[in-house]
């Protein structure tokens, strides 16, 4: 945590190999931003994206880092991982497209909205990805 | 009226400070100090788990006295459905409902039937589309208020409707003043209660600026009185008006089923409300239309104030709803034209959880919280007196306890200090040293 600024700063480990688990690291998120006072419109939009984020961790990429910002203007989501890459992002952008496997699909996830409404629901997202690398998503909201 | 009130209430004496209370509350709002458990009262919402979970008794509901009705001209008892569960071989309402005019009531109403109009009032308000899906139920005050203090994107989800006993009360009330001629302020109208988060909203209404309920006696009570009579009783009159629907709202599940849509879903137990008011919160449950949530297992028929087993009432309701036929609906929707059910007063979110009000100063002390919790053994052993080390260390950035209160925080302390003494005492001034070289 840094010191004289007002930031806090937090950090979770996104373990790929229990899909139960997926969301604790947003849901620990939402019960601090709440703690904060931060106005519940943006913890509402921060906990769905963030959500999103972790899910397509598990999803593809068996886990990965998620990073948190928050001052007091905004929040700041970094979601990185060292799966698959995306190769085309434009196309992972639309809304119904999945590279998901069946049997992803099968429990209900994998539905082509995850990027879509991880874009949606923030002021501004950042993709970088590369093939056979990772994926590095950064996911900002204005409070 | 102060801006509390609670009906769960400690008992002093008989309680011994042990952790049992403050790990079972699902807001957080117990603490032990100097001995015994200390309710937080902004934060309580009245649930009745600690009631449940106390193995020395020593949390009790307040309710009113049954003496109380002696107090109006005319006293009309209004039982909640699930006291028609409580009675062993007691399968017919109409004695029930006859057996409470025996023990002092001028007359019954049926809070079942009221919930029949709740049921339709709740129909209209999904079918008119206005309010955002899903859609909470408000039949349970102490769900309602733990989503005005911990679920703000919640609040506006959470149906707009009177509860079956306010509604019950007003019917009442304008029934027997049109009909007998008596004043409203004479006609004393008594909710029999299976839980205490009732006797709470008969003080502090949710949604309404004043409640028309004039007391709420405990289940317990009432039953204690009936059995005795029940079987002595020669002429049972006919004063139940409640159908399968409305009697079906003891057992969790009874309100959404009542409602016939396949995407409703029925949660009971404060701890399982939790969990999906947090999947509701997150929209990862986009697909449901209406949210029955009970904060008790089981729904009413396990409140703390009832007698028998939950599980067993509930089969007891089941059976005798199936007893009974459904109530003409044209019956209930002509009541529905002429009773108004909508909230006055929409519920708002209580920042009580919030470190600070300031954000600045609430970014400060989340800092230091996650600094002591990292230091804190992470047992949640409850020794300091708050639930969890987390919530200890809540407390020290709040300023109500600090870091010495963690029981291996202090022998650390302890150790520390008495090194440092050993060591000292090895030491001596000058003139006392013996064989300096």
């Amino acid at each position: 945590m840094a010191e004289e600024k007002n930031i806090i700063s937090l950090q979770y480990k996104v373990n790929g190999e229990d899909f139960s688990l997926a969301g604790e690291a947003s849901s620990n998120v939402k019960k601090i931003l709440k703690q904060l006072g931060v106005n519940p419109e943006a913890i509402r939009r921060v906990a769905i994206a963030m959500y999103e984020g972790e899910i397509n961790m598990v999803i593809h990429a068996k886990g990965g880092i998620a990073e948190v910002n928050i001052t007091p203007e905004q929040i700041k989501v970094l979601l990185q991982d060292e799966g698959p890459g995306i190769a085309d992002i434009e196309l992972a952008m639309q809304e119904g497209y999945s590279t998901a496997p069946d049997n992803i699909r099968e429990l209900g996830f994998g539905a082509g909205m995850g990027l879509p409404n991880m874009k949606r629901y923030s002021d501004e997202m950042k993709i970088n990805s590369v093939v056979g690398k990772g994926t590095r998503v950064e996911l900002i909201f204005n409070i | 009226m102060s801006q509390y009130f609670h009906s769960v209430t400690l008992n002093k004496e008989k309680c011994k400070g042990c952790t049992n209370c403050i790990k079972r509350c699902p807001t957080e709002a117990i603490r032990v100090r100097n001995g015994k458990a200390k309710i937080i009262k902004e934060r309580c919402i009245d649930c009745g788990e600690c009631i449940r979970v106390c193995p020395y008794h020593a949390k009790k509901a307040v309710t009113d006295p049954f003496e109380n009705i002696y107090n109006y001209k005319y006293k009309v008892a209004l039982p909640a459905p699930t006291l028609y569960g409580q009675f062993k071989n007691v399968w017919d309402i109409n004695l029930i409902l006859t057996g409470l005019k025996h023990i002092g009531f001028d007359d019954v109403f049926e809070v079942a039937r009221a919930a029949e109009i709740v049921t339709l009032a709740t129909k209209r308000i999904i079918n008119s589309k206005k309010l955002q899906k899903p859609i909470i139920s408000s039949a349970c005050p102490a769900v309602v208020r733990l989503i005005t203090v911990r679920f703000p994107n919640l609040v506006k989800n959470v149906i707009p409707i009177q509860s079956p006993m306010e509604v019950a009360a007003r019917m009442v009330k304008r029934n027997i003043s049109k009909k007998m001629g008596y004043k409203t302020e004479d006609i004393g109208v008594f909710f029999i209660t299976p839980c205490a988060a009732k006797v709470t909203s008969s003080q502090i209404p949710i949604g309404l600026d004043t409640s028309l309920v004039d007391g709420v006696i405990s289940m317990k009570e009432v039953y204690l009185k009936l059995v005795p009579i029940l079987d002595k009783i020669d002429h049972v009159e006919n004063l139940s008006c409640a159908g399968m629907i409305g009697i079906s709202w003891a057992n969790s599940g009874g309100e959404s089923t009542a409602l016939e849509n396949e995407q409703n879903i029925a949660v009971d137990g404060i701890h399982n409300v939790i969990k999906v008011l947090e999947e509701l919160e997150d929209e990862k449950l986009s697909d449901i239309n209406f949210v029955e949530a009970l904060a008790c297992t089981g729904g009413c028929v396990g409140g703390p104030l009832t007698v028998e087993n939950n599980f067993v009432a509930k089969n007891k309701i089941t059976r005798m709803a199936k007893l009974i036929s459904n109530t003409a609906v044209n019956d209930i929707s002509n009541t529905l034209e002429t009773v108004d059910v909508s909230w006055t007063n929409p519920i708002t979110y209580k920042p009580i959880l919030n470190l600070d009000n300031d954000m600045i100063k609430a970014m400060k002390k989340m800092e230091s919280l996650e600094k002591i919790y990292n230091d804190l053994p992470g047992l949640d052993c409850g020794s300091c007196g708050a639930p969890s080390c987390r919530a200890l260390a809540e407390d020290i950035v709040r300023g109500f306890a600090n870091e010495t209160d963690c029981i291996f925080k202090l022998r650390e302390k302890v150790r520390g200090l008495a090194r440092e003494m050993m060591e000292l005492e090895g030491e001596m001034p000058p003139p006392f040293r013996k064989n300096e070289e």
